[in-house]
């Protein structure tokens, strides 16, 4: 079973905003001056901000926000967003792969920008109702 | 220089406690937009059976990510952080965060790979609470790219 696409804008203010509430302030995610001297195309966001927007596919996707029992992704494309107004769009969807007989539900998560994986092995079980 | 295969099997003493804060997972909550009550409002966490607000399923990277300098900055392990880039993460709950936890890492190293000219460190911080009752296990695991 499919469920629905959930989309996430991320700008420049989201990477600054979401450096101060981490306390990661890598200046790869706010210095396009030090992440272009690194190799990056630009700016790019943090990992761990990309896989927190996944976080809240799941537990939307889940209808609570403490149902999360297990998630791991793998990183495997940078989120380069560029300086301006729009930012970028991080798009994520996901298949059920399982229901439990314990109440559990294992999903098989997906998470592209402009069409990219930025994510595999995107994987989140949840507790279900019931 | 590559890392140290000793390491692996390697824990370090625990960390000082953690204070989660209701104010701090107020501010992740809003850092990446989570608006769900339970996540700010005290009394829409206890309707689910919580003590106080409820973190957001990443939250625990906050203290192990400062809890993991003990092994990053470790220079017997050899690390150099300049090369590093995040490869996996992880996190096994057995019950969510909550603000008024005080919350002790256990940092281990579970292996040590190269491939392809980089190395692979995978690291396993088991949280819990300082009266002893765990409550989530996280794994990060870190690429350090090798010299071009």
């Amino acid at each position: 079973m499919e469920l629905p696409t959930q989309t996430f804008r991320v700008t420049r203010a989201d990477l600054v905003r979401y450096a101060g509430a981490s306390g990661d302030f890598n200046p790869i995610h706010w210095s396009d001056r030090f992440a272009t001297k690194v190799g990056l195309p630009g700016v790019i966001a943090h990992g761990m901000f990309t896989m927190a927007l996944v976080g809240r596919a799941v537990t939307t996707w889940a209808g609570s926000p403490d149902a999360v029992v297990d998630f791991g992704v793998r990183f495997t494309r940078p989120v380069a967003v560029p300086d301006d107004d729009t930012g970028t769009e991080i798009v994520v969807t996901a298949v059920v792969r399982e229901v439990t007989d314990a109440g559990l539900t294992r999903l098989d998560v997906t998470a592209t920008c402009l069409g990219e994986k930025v994510l595999s092995q995107a994987r989140a079980t949840v507790r279900t109702a019931g | 220089m590559p890392l140290d295969q000793s390491f692996v099997g390697r824990t370090y003493p625990p960390t000082a406690p953690y204070q989660v804060g209701r104010e701090k997972i107020r501010e992740f909550a809003t850092a990446i937009g989570a608006t769900d009550p339970a996540h700010h409002d005290p009394e829409a966490a206890r309707a689910l059976g919580h003590p106080d607000v409820v973190a957001p399923p990443t939250f625990p990277v906050v203290i192990t990510m400062a809890a993991s300098r003990q092994l990053i900055e470790d220079p017997a392990l050899g690390i150099d952080y300049s090369r590093v880039v995040h490869g996996d993460q992880r996190f096994a709950y057995t019950r969510p965060v909550v603000a008024g936890d005080e919350l002790v890492c256990v940092n281990s190293v579970e292996e040590i790979t190269s491939r392809g000219g980089h190395e692979f460190l995978t690291t396993r911080t088991d949280v819990s609470t300082t009266a002893g009752e765990s409550v989530v296990a996280v794994w990060s695991k870190l690429v350090v790219r090798g010299e071009a």
